[in-house]
């Protein structure tokens, strides 16, 4: 890797502080996204500011129907974390879906969504729930948040600070796992409140995390696993690489999307 | 440059190296501990895992000065003298490595996974706990077989016993 300096803050004031004195500087929560982006070249920065000493950073609580997860969170303590299991097993399942238990025990709930991967799980978890992403700024709706591959509405030097959830009558999740690399090709995470339902489809947007305002709609009439099939899915808006084509994300969206949809209050991986 | 304390394998190590050294790097080239394979070099294939404060990380993807003041253990750990750690015994009775090259991964995430996850270990657990590991020759069943059978003797015995 490129030489680089370490800064090992114990406060936010203090790592914002950093950031606005260092040029080419970075935030690192994890690390497990960062730094193998760092070793291909993909990123390069003079300066990296690890948050993982701010103390209190990592809290998980509930509170008058709202789930607060702090950024630094790992997937491990989210997954198992008897509050989320109890509020959003969905969630927690997700938390315990991603990467393997090596990566789990390192990476964050700020660090990926703030990286906006357009396969990463919780991007699909914050949409599809309508969370609220807090940060040293401001408060952030995820409709606002995710803005287009790796590319969110925070501003250079703004720091996620914890994910606010409102706590669904129901939530589910299914995602279809590429063979190889172990990210979703398809995930879609659906969530039904007293006066809404959202669904959010990670892992095959083109423009990364998305939400799909049709099937939406369609549960709203009815919810049922047949409303899955008459989903009209624009296919030039979907990713397509060398694993899987537009035609083949969309047939996996609507078949994820049925699973969801009959197991509801669980994540549900296939391979 | 950072100065770096910590403990390996209960040994005081103080190192100054480049902010960049990589965990890896630091007990390979600089500790001469080769145990600990690099595979991918990309978080994917476990040979690399040591344990962390007892829990089990890619040490390709961790950053030496990140884990300032913490105690690693790695295979070399394992072993107390000539007797074998009971990991050991059970990947050599089990047969659970063909050419070996992933087997130091493999024992320290079984570590992690035996001293950490809920008993019972069945294979099912080990084998979607032991997704970060991969291996290219044995096909896993004796691997699964090693982990399973070396939970329940770990278990059996003194729990004080089962730290390394």
């Amino acid at each position: 890797m490129n030489p680089i300096t370490f800064h090992r803050p114990l406060t936010l004031r203090d790592a914002s502080d950093l950031f606005a004195q260092l040029d080419n500087a970075t935030f690192m929560s994890g690390g497990h996204t960062l730094l193998p982006s760092m070793k291909q070249g993909f990123a390069a920065p003079d300066h990296l500011i690890d948050l993982s000493q701010v103390p209190d950073n990592a809290q998980i609580s509930l509170e008058s129907g709202y789930l607060t997860i702090g950024s630094m969170a790992r997937h491990v303590e989210v997954a198992t974390s008897a509050i989320v299991q109890n509020a959003i097993p969905a969630l927690a399942g997700l938390a315990g879906s991603i990467g393997d238990r090596q990566v789990r025990q390192r990476g964050t709930i700020g660090g990926s969504v703030a990286n906006n991967d357009p396969a990463a799980d919780y991007p699909s978890g914050v949409l599809g729930l309508g969370a609220t992403v807090i940060t040293t700024l401001r408060e952030i709706l995820a409709d606002d948040f995710f803005v287009s591959l790796f590319e969110t509405a925070l501003q250079p030097g703004e720091i996620i600070t914890a994910v606010r959830f409102p706590v669904p009558k129901s939530a589910g999740y299914a995602k279809f796992k590429s063979p190889a690399a172990r990210y979703p090709q398809a995930g879609v995470f659906i969530a039904t409140f007293e006066q809404a339902i959202r669904v959010a489809v990670t892992g095959a947007g083109a423009s990364g995390v998305f939400r799909l305002t049709q099937l939406e709609q369609l549960l709203k009439n009815q919810f049922i696993v047949a409303a899955a099939q008459s989903l009209e899915i624009n296919t030039e808006e979907l990713l397509s690489d060398l694993y899987a084509t537009q035609d083949y994300r969309a047939n996996l969206i609507k078949i994820m999307a049925e699973r969801a949809i009959a197991h509801m209050g669980q994540a549900s991986v296939f391979k | 440059m950072a100065i770096i304390h910590l403990q390996v394998n209960k040994q005081v190590v103080t190192k100054d190296v480049p902010d960049q050294t990589l965990l890896i790097e630091l007990l390979r080239e600089t500790l001469g501990l080769t145990g600990t394979h690099t595979g991918c070099d990309t978080t994917q294939c476990g040979c690399c895992v040591v344990l962390v404060d007892g829990v089990s990380v890619k040490s390709c993807t961790v950053l030496a000065v990140g884990v300032q003041g913490c105690q690693v253990t790695t295979v070399e750990g394992l072993a107390d003298g000539t007797n074998l750690h009971p990991i050991q015994t059970a990947f050599m009775e089990h047969h659970a490595l063909q050419c070996g090259f992933c087997t130091p991964g493999m024992m320290m995430s079984a570590l992690d996974l035996i001293q950490r996850h809920p008993q019972p270990l069945t294979p099912e657990v080990v084998r979607s706990e032991m997704e970060g590991n991969l291996c290219r020759c044995t096909g896993y069943h004796n691997i699964v077989k090693a982990i399973v059978s070396a939970s329940e003797k770990m278990h059996a015995a003194n729990p004080a016993s089962l730290a390394p």
